[in-house]
């Protein structure tokens, strides 16, 4: 049934591609063929190998639990605030936070992902900015 | 001769400080990528570009260090197969058969040091296959236009997914997804943005690197939060390694099937689409058909470790031949070491062999550096690495994440491609939750403009004659090889699969 629901929303996709090459402005400079052929022709083996998946589907994925959908979708809204947050709070904060987030959800005690995460984000500052010379976001207390 | 004088060339370019300490740096990063499970060669490259990237490396040092990490992985993969029974990337798959019976009989030191050396045997021999063959693809290549190359580009699409999924259609569509995306930004030809709805960050296009880190990197950071299983894999099991040196006798047992598998790897590794994974795969089946009169293959026969980790380095060897020689990959880590190339703008194909012999030559000289370091590495010091497989991925995790973040943002200094990254990072979870192929869909951001662009090019040198297309024999020739290499899956690859399948959540990211 996956593969069902998978296939549809992939000849949907290859629908929606195929209108969106039709929008494509035409510059009076083209070539002979255009922006558009080559999105066209992606368009439908794109559409033609989604039916295909549609009618002919795998056995079905093994999908986690309601739970643990939770969880990825919690690092994910994580993962998002650390990029939003990065250049304001500086490289070592945000990433000592997103690390012991992460090292705390994949089954360390509190304690464990704390020194995780701080041990991470101090290791890749010392190696990558202090060693290596790369420039990371800097916070309002200077790293 | 020339080749010798290049190839001398390329040591001299080869052997400076700087160039040594990055062949040694990455030949010993690769082998804690490849022995930890969970990150495999294309993953463990994936991270260290973005970073060669914004450390200003050039072109021939980024290599070096590049293919270090992959030569690397290759040797590293088969600690935790034979150690645990788990291998630490695809391609030591086939190493867990006899390196771990060989382990439990006490022999886990005698099975490490010969597979060690029976990757320096399958490396060695597979570099020089690159030095011979990859100048006489070369200069077929040179006899290629337009209309041949966009045939090549759709072959290595055609054959790729071959045996990195069971179901072609879904392999067709990574690579037309990889294809649509790489249409993202304005148009090279005309100027016309397409695709952007309007967003001027995607006027660009989409950094394929961003792609990479997050379809590979990021993407299993999600798999094992939702497996979570955050312990070591080693936890609780005592290692004995015992004596590191095999016996000589055992050495001249297995001197035959080391060198049969690294032919036989060599070959699989050149062919488009097959890689390492399949190397190994077949290096161990033939030499099972050939000696295992016995019937010791898969009870700990030394010859059943020595066959697959042979065949699995001349493999790794092999397919950087299409790769430079065509600037067509021929495995999941060749297309990501292509993306290097890629972002420090140099083209890979023939006329890299005439315009930039140095990085050619340069790269080819450090792999044989690399691999003398890595058999110094791996015998006497693996015990180190033993070690380090009982790191938890519950540490190892977040740095992996961190590590994709800080590469990522080192090259843009950008919050709008951190987002992208982590939006890769979902679609490849979920694509990989459908058992689709990731390598086509990067090798379509990598090589999507560059196929069209031929596209466009050859049917405006005819006028706008789509027959061109197929008006050469050559370029017949090669969409014969593609159709066939398309169909012949689907008849074959189910037995061939069976074979290699061990329910493994890294399926999609073959190498």
């Amino acid at each position: 049934m996956s593969d069902r629901i998978f296939g549809v929303f992939g000849v949907l996709l290859a629908i929606g591609f195929a209108i969106a090459a039709s929008q494509i402005k035409e510059s009076f400079l083209s070539d002979s063929v255009g922006p558009k052929a080559f999105p066209y022709i992606i368009a439908v083996v794109l559409g033609l190998s989604s039916a295909v998946i549609a009618f002919r589907p795998d056995p079905e994925p093994v999908w986690p639990p309601f739970g643990q959908l939770i969880e990825i979708l919690a690092a994910v809204v994580v993962m998002v605030l650390y990029a939003q947050f990065l250049p304001e709070a500086g490289f070592v904060i945000a990433t000592a936070f997103a690390a012991a987030y992460l090292s705390w959800r994949l089954g360390s005690t509190i304690l464990g992902a704390c020194m995780t995460g701080v041990g991470t984000s101090v290791g890749i500052y010392v190696v990558f900015h202090l060693v290596l010379g790369l420039s990371l976001a800097r916070g309002p207390l200077g790293f | 001769m020339d080749t010798l004088s290049n190839l001398a060339d390329g040591f001299v370019i080869a052997l400076t400080w700087q160039n040594i300490g990055l062949a040694l740096l990455g030949c010993f990063l690769g082998t804690v990528m490849g022995a930890l499970p969970g990150l495999g060669p294309s993953n463990g490259v994936a991270i260290l570009i973005p970073l060669a990237f914004t450390l200003g490396l050039g072109a021939t040092p980024s290599l070096i260090l590049l293919t270090s990490v992959y030569y690397g992985a290759m040797y590293g993969g088969r600690i935790s197969s034979i150690l645990l029974n788990i291998p630490g990337d695809e391609p030591a798959m086939m190493t867990c058969l006899d390196g771990y019976p060989m382990a439990k009989k006490g022999m886990a030191g005698e099975a490490l040091s010969l597979s060690g050396i029976s990757s320096f045997v399958g490396a060695f021999f597979a570099t020089w296959g690159l030095i011979l063959l990859a100048p006489q693809l070369v200069k077929i290549a040179l006899l290629f236009g337009p209309a041949e190359y966009f045939a090549l580009f759709a072959l290595a699409f055609m054959t790729l997914g071959g045996v990195s999924s069971l179901n072609q259609a879904k392999s067709a569509f990574a690579a037309a997804l990889g294809l649509g995306l790489a249409m993202i930004g304005v148009d090279s030809q005309t100027g016309v943005p397409r695709f952007t709805f309007g967003e001027v960050h995607l006027y660009d296009g989409l950094d394929f690197l961003v792609a990479i880190v997050g379809l590979f990197a990021l993407s299993e950071v999600f798999i094992f939060l939702e497996n979570r299983h955050g312990e070591a894999s080693g936890k609780g099991k005592s290692i004995v390694i015992g004596r590191l040196t095999p016996p000589m006798s055992m050495l001249k047992a297995c001197t035959p099937t080391m060198l049969r598998s690294s032919f036989v790897g060599f070959l699989a590794g050149v062919l488009p689409g097959a890689g390492a994974s399949l190397g190994s795969f077949l290096a161990y089946s033939l030499e099972k058909r050939l000696v295992d009169k016995d019937g010791t293959f898969g009870k700990g026969d030394p010859r059943g470790v020595a066959a697959p980790e042979a065949g699995n380095n001349a493999a790794a060897g092999g397919a950087l031949v299409p790769m430079l020689a065509l600037g067509v990959p021929g495995s999941g880590t060749t297309a990501v070491l292509l993306a290097v190339l890629l972002s420090l703008n140099i083209t890979p194909g023939p006329l890299l062999f005439s315009n930039n012999p140095d990085v050619v030559w340069g790269l080819i000289a450090a792999l044989f550096i690399a691999n003398f370091m890595l058999l110094a590495l791996n015998i006497p010091m693996v015990g180190i690495f033993t070690r380090l497989l009982l790191v938890p991925p519950r540490v190892l995790m977040p740095i992996v994440a961190m590590v994709s973040f800080v590469g990522i943002y080192g090259i843009s200094g950008s919050s709008f491609d951190l987002l992208v990254m982590i939006g890769f990072g979902i679609l490849g979870w979920v694509l990989r939750k459908f058992d689709i192929p990731l390598v086509p869909i990067i090798l379509g951001t990598l090589l999507g403009n560059a196929m069209e662009n031929n596209l466009r090019r050859a049917i405006t040198i005819d006028n706008g004659d789509w027959w061109t297309l197929i008006d050469s024999p050559l370029s017949i020739g090669l969409w014969i090889v593609a159709v066939i290499g398309f169909i012949l899956p689907v008849i074959f690859a189910r037995k061939v699969k069976s074979g290699m399948q061990r329910a493994d959540a890294e399926g999609s990211t073959k190498d």
